[in-house]
């Protein structure tokens, strides 16, 4: 990071005329319309917006914004050529780090990174700059207007695999094909992307700029394979041993899905978010006439969970047609982990949220189906070992709800394939991979790992980070040989 | 892509297939399955891996024509490719010498109990195997069953070969009337055959595996699509079996959950044959 930049830069305007100028918030298309379709939300910046935004920055001598960011993007460097009206400058400011900008301007929680420790967001009156809102136009800029070559380097004679094509792995094959190293992907699904792919909505990141993005990723060299289910139809030895490989990336992400272990769970009808989302992303269901995966649709939808995956899957629900789409939470609104963008569109589109609540079995028909679930209130109680007030039963206060369909978002368990696979590669108690928090090292040699699949479910940008450091130790790894 | 390089019509819209697919071929063991998408836009269909050749690098499947995506399978022939093939999926089967093995193959699922059969006999079991169909013209893979097992024993419905009746007639008959010493019995077919099958054995205690075939995704245990409930307890088929203990599993549960889309895709595949006889 260059500091000097940022410091002896003029700045044209005064600090405190920075401050008066009104945050610009991103038009979006009006909740009654976009509950029922899939595509996007915001509208994003308009040039004159985005540069208007970017003034509200005051270039500070001590920028956290950078220091906030996961992947430590040069953000006070960037809005200053937004201001300046170089866009392509700004793209080019941050792909110097960041290989993903139009995704992560969609999907970081910036409130809780770069924006959280934004200084004029601080100040009483001031909120933080969009700096998120910022990084999303000027990709979206790019990739209308501009043609950012990137430049790689010299190309090297090692080769290395990236088991998984989701945020960790594609952040790890893009940084090492720049210094010259040759990298392979390769992806379980029929597409890479991930949870990019599987996961978040056409609403919240459009597949066509998702895959804009991963175009990026080939034209630069990155190969990639399809269909290879790492420890099934290859071994991390093999591909160690006898396919050529020098280091391997483990990046295979959260994995299997929790269930509530309440009766009727195997109903028909109740769904875990991964199969509800997968359905409509993946494999497209919501486009009927033109994709084959079938997707039902009913009246009430009822999603347990209170994350980011469980707005994610009750807005799809609105979008499918469903008048009722409901979160149910055992706990209180205080303790959602959802980012709270995603709790205001929600509820702007009608998502009813009921606190405090917890299933207690599915009831369901003669053929099988799903028709209500019988739930208890809750109450809070001391905090528990996540420091959240655990929730406890209110005795005689069960209810019975009628719905449809049920999505169960309550997180996922490590998915066996790779670990299992993979002798000499330790595993915590929970089933992940253990691996150096600053290197992304497992305990098997020449084996690195980082994203969901060591921390347990996550954000996007957290696995891109840990992808980041995994780079520097593999490519230290690669020209010393010292593990 | 993945290259048809064989293509036989086995009747009553059942074909048989060898396709190209390298990386799969050299894993691929008995009890696997495979994941095919046909086009772009398809879905994806779990199969079970009837053959495998680490020679010509091919997988060899049994399909029947059931709706849209295997009447769009049915249509492809030997040059055409399939968009997407992943696995070898699952668990394999416990191939160990347990001495007598009966291999139980109901119509459709001979083509999955062949490569069972043929390995537990390498590995030196007494393989009895039971096969049955329908009618005669409808059993499948009679002479690769004989060269898999010690003993075949054929049952029809209609009682055109073999004794008549299904094959757990047969079964019982051995178990019962012969009182055969079975160490181990492996059944796939019908979920309702594999039902009657565990049901029979549990009697006298034999221990039975069978192969669950739920509604699938991802099949890699991202999706829990496939969750079947075995011993009360949730379990993934896709990478915690197909194979399971069959006195333990839940097989109405597993017939409920098989029927979740039916009207889908029976409106799905009546849409595609009229367009495709306009077409």
């Amino acid at each position: 990071m260059d500091k000097t930049a940022n410091t002896s830069r003029q700045n044209s305007l005064e600090t405190k005329e920075r401050l008066k100028i009104k945050k610009h918030e991103m038009k979006c298309q009006p909740p009654e319309e976009r509950r029922r379709n899939f595509k996007e939300v915001p509208y994003g910046y308009s040039p004159e917006d985005a540069m208007e935004e970017a003034k509200r920055c005051i270039q500070c001598k001590r920028p956290y914004c950078i220091e906030g960011c996961p992947v430590n993007i040069d953000i006070p460097s960037f809005v200053k050529l937004i201001e300046e009206g170089d866009f392509l400058g700004a793209a080019r400011k941050i792909k110097e780090t960041n290989s993903l900008p139009a995704i992560c301007g969609r999907v970081c929680p910036q409130e809780d990174q770069c924006e959280k420790v934004c200084t004029i967001g601080k100040r009483k009156d001031t909120p933080s700059v969009a700096i998120g809102n910022l990084e999303r136009f000027v990709a979206d800029y790019e990739s209308k207007y501009g043609d950012i070559h990137i430049e790689v380097n010299k190309r090297k004679d090692k080769k290395i695999a990236v088991v998984g094509g989701g945020p960790a792995g594609l952040t790890v094959a893009g940084d090492l094909c720049k210094m010259g190293y040759s990298v392979s992907i390769f992806e379980a699904l029929h597409e890479i992307g991930g949870v990019l792919m599987y996961g978040i909505p056409e609403f919240r990141l459009p597949k066509e700029i998702l895959l804009r993005e991963l175009k990026v990723l080939e034209d630069m060299g990155v190969e990639i394979f399809t269909n290879e289910v790492i420890g099934k139809t290859i071994t991390v030895d093999e591909l160690l041993n006898e396919r050529g490989y020098s280091a391997v990336f483990i990046g295979t992400g959260a994995g299997t899905p929790k269930f509530l272990n309440i009766p009727g769970e195997e109903l028909n009808g109740v769904y875990s978010a991964n199969e509800f989302l997968t359905r409509v992303n993946l494999m497209r269901a919501y486009n009927k006439s033109e994709y084959d995966t079938p997707i039902k649709c009913g009246k009430t939808l009822v999603v347990f969970g209170a994350g980011n995956t469980a707005m994610d899957a009750v807005r799809t629900g609105l979008r499918l047609g469903y008048d009722d789409a409901r979160i149910f939470y055992r706990r209180s609104r205080k303790e959602m982990t959802a980012r709270l963008e995603e709790v205001h569109h929600a509820e702007e589109e009608g998502v009813k949220f009921e606190f405090l609540i917890n299933p207690i079995r599915f009831i369901g028909d003669e053929n099988h189906n799903v028709t209500a679930v019988e739930c208890e209130r809750m109450e809070l109680g001391e905090p528990d070992e996540s420091g959240r007030r655990r929730p406890i039963p209110i005795k005689g206060s069960e209810f019975i709800t009628n719905i449809d369909a049920a999505v169960i978002a309550i997180g996922t368990n490590a998915n066996p394939i790779v670990p299992s696979s993979t002798p000499g590669m330790n595993l915590n108690k929970w089933g992940h991979i253990i691996a150096d928090e600053n290197t992304g090292k497992t305990t098997k040699k020449g084996v690195f790992a980082g994203g969901d699949i060591v921390t347990g479910a996550a954000t996007v940008i957290l696995a891109m980070g840990a992808g980041k450091k995994a780079v520097v130790a593999i490519d230290k790894y690669l020209e010393t040989g010292i593990w | 892509m993945y290259e048809i390089v064989g293509k036989k019509n086995l009747g009553e819209g059942i074909n048989l297939y060898n396709i190209s697919a390298p990386d799969v071929a050299l894993k691929a063991l008995p009890g696997q399955f495979i994941i095919l998408r046909v086009n772009k836009n398809g879905e994806r269909v779990p199969i079970t891996i009837a053959d495998s050749d680490k020679n010509d690098k091919t997988v060899t499947i049994l399909v029947q024509t059931l709706g849209k995506t295997t009447h769009l399978l049915s249509e492809l022939n030997v040059g055409d490719s399939l968009t997407d093939v992943v696995g070898p999926l699952g668990v394999p089967t416990e191939i160990e010498r347990f001495g007598t093995v009966v291999c139980i193959g109901g119509g459709f699922g001979i083509a999955a109990i062949y490569p069972i059969a043929k390995a537990l006999k390498s590995a030196g079991n007494n393989v009895i195997s039971i096969i049955g169909a329908r009618s005669k013209e409808l059993l499948l893979m009679e002479d690769e069953m004989r060269s898999a097992s010690s003993e075949v024993l054929i049952a029809t419905n209609d009682g055109s070969y073999g004794t008549k009746g299904i094959v757990t007639d047969v079964l019982r008959e051995l178990i019962y009337d012969k009182k055969m010493q079975i160490d181990r019995v492996i059944a796939i077919g019908p979920v309702i055959m594999m039902k009657a099958v565990s049901d029979l054995t549990r009697e006298k205690s034999i221990k039975t595996t069978v192969s669950l075939n739920p509604i699938m995704i991802d099949g890699t245990g991202m999706c829990g699509a496939c969750r079947v409930l075995v011993d009360k307890k949730t379990k993934f088929a896709c990478v915690d079996g197909p194979d399971f203990d069959g006195h333990l599993v839940d097989f109405d549960n597993l017939m409920n959950r098989l029927k979740f889309y039916k009207e889908e895709e029976k409106a799905s595949y009546e849409c595609h044959m009229k367009q495709h006889h306009n077409g």
